[in-house]
């Protein structure tokens, strides 16, 4: 069927809006990226650029914040998913409580969970490591609310009793269920989940500037002190790393249709 | 009870909290048998099926599958195949990779190509050969269903169970799906429990029908026995149509309808009794000086149901042959007699 003219110039009229309204702050971000800022600098410049790859801090820093995001996403994979899994499948009963715990890092002000878990952080740095990456701990927790909202979601939306049911009858164990059934049925929950939390764990400043460890935000940040485009041309980039990333989200399209003829 | 059952539930008993859902439940099927249980929700038939697929906990009782106690083996040793009432493919995976998975779960007993043949010819079975590739979202829900029913015989199941498994489907495909579980069922000669609220669905392809109420079985029996002589007034009520008639029993038969016909056991001996009449026992005969009036005429195709008023007032529902009923509308004389089929007799009031 085709669409009437109205709706159609009203579809794009809505389309248009929000894309300036998400491309806007992006172009001023490269404007001001590219703006002149030394003395010899004439017109446009992509010296800030360049400068990316000069400071000594920034690449240590992202392979630190890209290793504590894969170390959340391994978290979020072998212990929160299977946790919320297991609260579906088999303790119904402590879904409410579970829920109630996972919202509680949404409720707390970061700056208070910094305050409780310093001393904790104090302990690990003397004891176990002084790498940033130990912030997985603290971060595979703040985000509990964001994953955890995304997987039940996706739990509730498949049956998956029966699912659990059906395979455990045809001799899987329960390893296998979650791993082999019920992890792959609901991988796009875990994909959303994982995806909003590595984009949590890159972002995060409060937590890991307070306990003074040197990661992405934190070094942007310091550089932003001394040369302001720099700071602006390192964000865009890894805004642009990051909608790359979520570009690249392996969602599979489900094509064809249903055949919903049978055959006797 | 006896030895030689293929599978035996012995004193089965399961409650949830206030709830008997099993009260004592004993069943034995024979080998290569399709027993269907039967009941209203509620009582008691998909606890007793999912016990012995090993995925509910008995307070009490013990079941023998090929002489062997399996009562404490866990559901994923028990080498049950089950089709579930709610669509069970697991939706990552083919139709054949569905079919598959069973046996790849036993990997040291079957090779990749053992596998693909024993997939490939389950789906042929099933009439879904040129489906092997589709994903579940791709199939209807009647093949859905042949899906799972491929991939829990895929295991060579001892037990094939089946929990109600077309009650999500529509009338036609059920009737088809239905009768080729049948058609699988004797090829292969699987022991089959097969659990249904539907009536017609039980009696037209098992061996046996139990009837349960309340956690237990009320009567176990071949389809025409349980409908001809059912042995409880439940039984007769819950199975087919029944005409509550009231008659004087005296001396194990029944006088009802200006006639005599002989009780079955289980009914009451003597008194005023309830006889559980099946419209088809009624016959009807068009007669102007005739004792009832058809109220109302139903043309069923092969068969004609008509409501009669008897001439005090209460009224049977008869049902005949099409070619039979023919002039018996609405408003006309009958004369309405009983065949010489025995009935069941239940108290009064």
């Amino acid at each position: 069927m085709k669409q009437s003219m109205g709706v159609r110039l009203w579809r794009w009229t809505i389309i248009s809006v929000v894309a300036l309204y998400l491309l806007v702050p992006l172009y001023a971000m490269f404007d001001f990226s590219t703006k002149p800022f030394g003395f010899a600098d004439k017109g446009r410049t992509f010296r800030a650029w360049k400068m990316i790859t000069e400071q000594p801090d920034l690449w240590p820093a992202i392979s630190r914040s890209l290793i504590t995001a894969a170390i959340v996403m391994a978290l979020i994979l072998f212990l929160i998913v299977p946790t919320a899994i297991w609260v579906h499948l088999k303790l119904p009963v402590l879904r409410r409580p579970f829920e109630l715990l996972c919202l509680l890092p949404l409720a707390i002000p970061a700056i208070v969970i910094v305050v409780g878990i310093a001393p904790l952080y104090r302990w690990i740095s003397i004891n176990i490591s002084e790498s940033p990456i130990t912030l997985a701990g603290v971060y595979s927790m703040l985000i509990l609310p964001y994953t955890y909202r995304s997987l039940s979601a996706a739990l509730d939306a498949v049956d998956i009793h029966t699912l659990a049911e059906a395979a455990t009858t045809l001799g899987a164990t329960i390893t296998r269920v979650i791993f082999g059934i019920i992890m792959p049925t609901i991988k796009t929950g875990i994909v959303n989940g994982s995806f909003i939390a590595i984009a949590l764990v890159l972002g995060e400043y409060t937590i890991s500037n307070i306990l003074n460890f040197k990661t992405f935000q934190v070094v942007i940040a310091q550089i932003g002190r001394t040369n302001g485009n720099v700071a602006v041309a390192v964000s865009l980039a890894s805004l642009l790393f990051v909608i790359f990333l979520l570009l690249i989200i392996p969602t599979k399209k489900r094509q064809g249709t249903v055949l919903d003829v049978d055959v006797a | 009870m006896s030895s030689s059952a293929y599978v035996q539930l012995v004193d089965l008993a399961k409650h949830f909290g206030k709830v008997k859902a099993l009260d004592g439940l004993s069943l034995d099927i024979a080998e290569g048998e399709l027993v269907a249980l039967l009941g209203p929700s509620g009582c008691g038939k998909t606890t007793a099926l999912r016990a012995l697929a090993g995925l509910q906990e008995l307070d009490r009782g013990s079941m023998i599958v090929d002489g062997k106690d399996v009562t404490f083996q866990n559901a994923n040793k028990r080498g049950m195949g089950m089709v579930f009432q709610a669509y069970s493919l697991f939706p990552h995976m083919t139709a054949r990779e569905n079919v598959e998975y069973g046996l790849k779960l036993r990997a040291h007993k079957t090779t990749g190509d053992k596998r693909k043949a024993r997939s490939a010819e389950l789906l042929e079975l099933v009439g879904l050969s040129t489906h092997a590739n589709h994903y579940p979202y791709q199939l209807s829900g009647g093949q859905q269903q042949r899906v799972a029913l491929a991939r829990a015989l895929a295991i060579s199941p001892k037990v094939l169970l089946l929990d109600e498994p077309l009650s999500a489907l529509d009338a036609k495909v059920r009737t088809q799906l239905r009768e080729e579980i049948r058609r699988i069922q004797m090829e292969l000669g699987t022991t089959t429990l097969f659990v249904t609220h539907d009536q017609e669905e039980a009696l037209s392809i098992a061996d046996r029908v139990g009837v349960m109420r309340n956690g237990q079985l009320e009567q176990i029996a071949a389809p025409a026995e349980l409908y001809d002589r059912p042995s409880t007034a439940f039984v007769a009520e819950f199975v087919g149509l029944t005409n509550p008639i009231v008659g004087k029993v005296s001396g194990g038969s029944i006088e009802i309808l200006g006639g005599v016909v002989k009780t079955l056991p289980g009914s009451i001996t003597s008194g005023t009794g309830i006889a559980l009449v099946r419209p088809e026992s009624i016959d009807v005969v068009a007669s102007a000086s005739g004792n009832a009036t058809v109220f109302s005429a139903s043309f069923l195709g092969a068969s004609c149901r008509l409501s009669i008023t008897l001439s005090d007032g209460a009224r049977v529902t008869a049902q005949l042959p099409s070619p039979d009923a023919v002039g018996l509308h609405a408003g006309a004389r009958v004369n309405v007699s009983l065949l010489d089929l025995p009935v069941f007799v239940k108290a009064a009031g």
